[in-house]
């Protein structure tokens, strides 16, 4: 049975791109067969996060208006057995996608792969609702900040109902949250929210942090999924997440802060 | 001990409970907003009112419309109460 996988978030620029390369890459690097498609028509990034930019020939759009096939638009990674990317278009608008079109590719993709994971672009409008129409789970990408958990909020409401599943009146899409950019050293000097504040909020299960590093922004320059750097924190923590939602248990790392000074350590901060 | 560190910080109160604070109570505003129902609930009110009152006079305020989830299944109510003579 193939799952689909929507990465969504409703504010812009929280890391759906980044968690969408770095989650479906962690998929295939365990053995499943996994495509990664780019909803954000005409701001297509996904090829630039996957570095598989000037490999793209067709997209989405083409296939889901018939004007090619699936397996000429289908981009196969060239580091990971099982992993492949379908880019959105760079020149349509975001209209070209219809429920009824989309629903035809991914039944198509169903047959062929275990994992389909859906990029969402920012937002709540069109492209949004139909990244998150066909979804059986949710990952809800959220900042440690405010504007991003409202929104955060605000998509948990669409999903329950403006999807597939909501209309249909089947089991809801089972939500993740997934914070990202988290930096527990200011949630110890009580300048961030913790992950517990926002598990509370939000109120859904809570599936990892991924640490502020500056090896996401190195990866993404490279063209490299964040888990492809082992040695990193950011691509472990995807890993650990990874594991997690295929129901692995693994305990929480990086929610707090490495190394304490000895003042902190003296008064028990 | 916690005690004697929170001494030495120099904010009184922090912004990430501040942040917190501020959002349980938009949130919850926002998600009662949701669940009052659709979006066309207001203008179903309307336009029911409007063919009821081509056969009796009712009031605005005779008419209610509700969507409620009973055991994941969603119920439109529909309330009039008719004037008591109504001939």
């Amino acid at each position: 049975m193939s799952r689909v996988i929507v990465v969504t978030s409703g504010k812009g620029g929280v890391g759906k791109t980044t968690t969408s390369a770095a989650f479906s890459t962690g998929l295939a690097l365990r053995g499943y067969k996994t495509v990664v498609i780019d909803f954000d028509v005409g701001l297509r990034n996904l090829d630039l996060i996957m570095g598989c930019e000037r490999r793209v020939v067709y997209d989405f759009v083409n296939v889901v208006k018939q004007e090619s096939n699936l397996n000429q638009a289908l981009i196969k990674d060239k580091r990971v057995e099982n992993l492949f990317v379908l880019p959105a278009s760079q020149t349509r608008d975001k209209d070209a996608l219809t429920q009824e079109g989309v629903g035809h590719v991914i039944a198509e993709l169903k047959q062929n792969f275990d994992y389909i994971v859906c990029d969402s672009p920012a937002g709540i409008e069109h492209g949004a609702q139909m990244a998150m129409y066909y979804a059986d789970e949710a990952l809800v990408v959220t900042n440690p900040e405010v504007s991003s958990v409202r929104d955060s909020d605000r998509i948990i409401g669409l999903l329950a109902s403006k999807t597939w599943r909501a209309e249909k009146n089947e089991d809801p899409v089972q939500e993740h949250l997934l914070i990202t950019r988290y930096a527990p050293e200011r949630v110890d000097t009580g300048d961030m929210l913790s992950a517990d504040d926002i598990q509370e909020i939000l109120a859904i299960p809570f599936l990892g942090a991924i640490p502020e590093s500056d090896s996401v922004l190195q990866a993404s320059n490279a063209g490299i999924p964040i888990t492809l750097d082992e040695s990193s924190n950011a691509g472990q923590a995807y890993h650990d997440i990874v594991a997690r939602f295929l129901g692995e248990d693994r305990q929480q790392r990086f929610l707090t802060a490495e190394k304490k000074g000895l003042i902190a350590r003296l008064f028990g901060g | 001990m916690t005690g004697l560190l929170d001494y030495f910080r120099s904010t009184p109160r922090n912004s990430a409970s501040l942040a917190k604070e501020r959002l349980q109570i938009i949130v919850a505003h926002e998600r009662g907003v949701r669940q009052r129902g659709p979006d066309y609930l207001p203008k179903l009110q309307q336009e029911l009112l409007a063919v009821v009152r081509k056969y009796v006079h009712v009031e605005d305020t005779d008419i209610r419309v509700s969507m409620e989830n009973e055991d994941g299944c969603e119920v439109l109510e529909l309330n009039i109460s008719l004037p008591e003579n109504n001939a």
